[in-house]
Parts: structure tokens; C-alpha cells; sequence
């Protein structure tokens, strides 16, 4: 897992490592988060996410070494 | 496509653009001094580097299919910037102003819809905040 900006400060940290069980999918990472970090837990709804650099939806099955992401609101430009 | 931690050399951006062609049209993003109501002294850019990168090598890809004459090239900065420096600039190179224009525009638009790139604000006050392009402005 990796953490940037709000959501990095949230945590205070930038990356950790998450057991899932077999079949793991994207929201069920969100959940388990959501649970236990004040910020995820007031989204209505889970933020984009990134599986291994690219966009990925919520359904997505995650495996062994996958890198995940969720995004804050993105601000470039 | 890159990110910077360097200033943006626009002047070398420029020098690279392809030659032959009749119009090349840019758009730099620079430091506001205000956001939101509120002064703003610096901005810090931080990225999901190797994401970011590749987003806004699909955003040219992407451009190169809708325009297949123009040649975009996007670089932004990453780090702590100051009032007036540039963000974003982008570069679009094309036989006829048009399409030069129509690209540029929708590359700076989809950068800031879908590159992992956040801002963060700080005030005078020594206060600071991650902008949040979502949230509706307080005025």
C-alpha cells in the first residue's frame, strides 16, 4: 500500500504491507481501511484507486504483491 | 511526458518542439498568490511518481488519436514552489493553429482531471491545506 499526500498524513506513513484473504478485492481493502482511519471512514464512498500504477475499479481482485493506492482528490496543473 | 523538481525550462521546451509546422500554441500553469478567498504564499506538488508519468504519457496517447497532426508534450514540477513559478507547461505542435489550440487545452484539462498530482496551500498564517478540486468553493 502506498499513501500520498492527505491521505499520507492520515496514516503517517507513506507505504505498508496488508495480509488479504485469498480473492481480495479493492473495496474490501477500502473497508478494512476505512475502519480504522478517521478520514477514509467519512468518504461516502471509496476513492479512486490504483492497482500496480493504473487506475483500477473497485471489483479488481488483488494478489500477492500487488502495489495499491487510493487517491485523494487529485489538484495538478 | 515528465515530472521536474527542477524549474520548468519553457524556453527548451519550446526549442524542442518540432520544426516544419505552422503553429505551436502552450500553456504554462503558474503560482497563484490566492486561492479560494484565502493568500497563499507557497505550494507544495507531490506526485504518485511512476503513475503519474505514465497517466500523462495515456493522455498523450490519447491526444495523438483525437489530433494524429499535433505533438503534445506535458511537463509538470513536483516540491515546493514560489508565487508566479510554473507547475505545468505544455506544449502542442501543429501544421494549423486549431488543432494546436484544441489539444492543448484538453491536455492541461484531462491532467488535472486524472494525473496523481495533489497541491498543497500554505498561508501567511502558517496554516496550510491539500487542495480539493471536488469540494465546492466557499465563495
Amino acid at each position: 500500500m502506498l499513501y500520498f499526500a492527505s491521505f499520507r498524513e492520515a496514516v503517517g506513513r507513506d507505504e505498508e504491507a496488508r495480509e488479504l484473504p485469498e480473492g481480495a478485492r479493492v473495496r474490501d481493502l477500502w473497508s478494512s481501511l476505512a475502519g480504522g482511519v478517521p478520514l477514509f471512514g467519512r468518504f461516502p464512498s471509496m476513492p479512486p484507486a490504483a492497482v500496480n500504477r493504473a487506475y483500477a475499479d473497485a471489483e479488481t481482485r488483488l494478489s500477492e504483491g500487488d502495489e495499491v493506492a487510493f487517491l485523494p482528490p487529485v489538484a495538478g496543473g | 511526458m515528465h515530472l521536474t523538481s527542477s524549474p520548468i525550462d519553457l524556453p527548451s521546451l519550446l526549442a524542442q518542439a518540432r520544426s516544419g509546422d505552422g503553429a505551436v500554441a502552450t500553456f504554462v500553469g503558474v503560482v497563484r498568490d490566492h486561492n479560494d478567498g484565502r493568500p497563499t504564499v507557497r505550494v507544495q506538488y507531490e506526485a504518485y511518481r511512476d503513475m503519474a508519468e505514465s497517466e500523462m504519457e495515456k493522455i498523450a496517447a490519447g491526444l495523438a488519436r483525437e489530433w494524429p497532426e499535433v505533438q503534445v508534450r506535458i511537463v509538470h514540477r513536483v516540491g515546493l514552489l514560489g508565487i508566479g513559478e510554473a507547475s505545468v507547461a505544455i506544449v502542442a505542435t501543429s501544421p494549423h493553429r486549431a488543432e494546436a489550440f484544441a489539444a492543448c487545452r484538453a491536455a492541461i484539462d484531462r491532467v488535472k482531471t486524472t494525473v496523481p498530482i495533489w497541491k498543497k496551500e500554505f498561508h501567511p498564517d502558517g496554516s496550510s491545506d491539500w487542495v480539493d478540486p471536488t469540494k465546492e468553493k466557499s465563495v
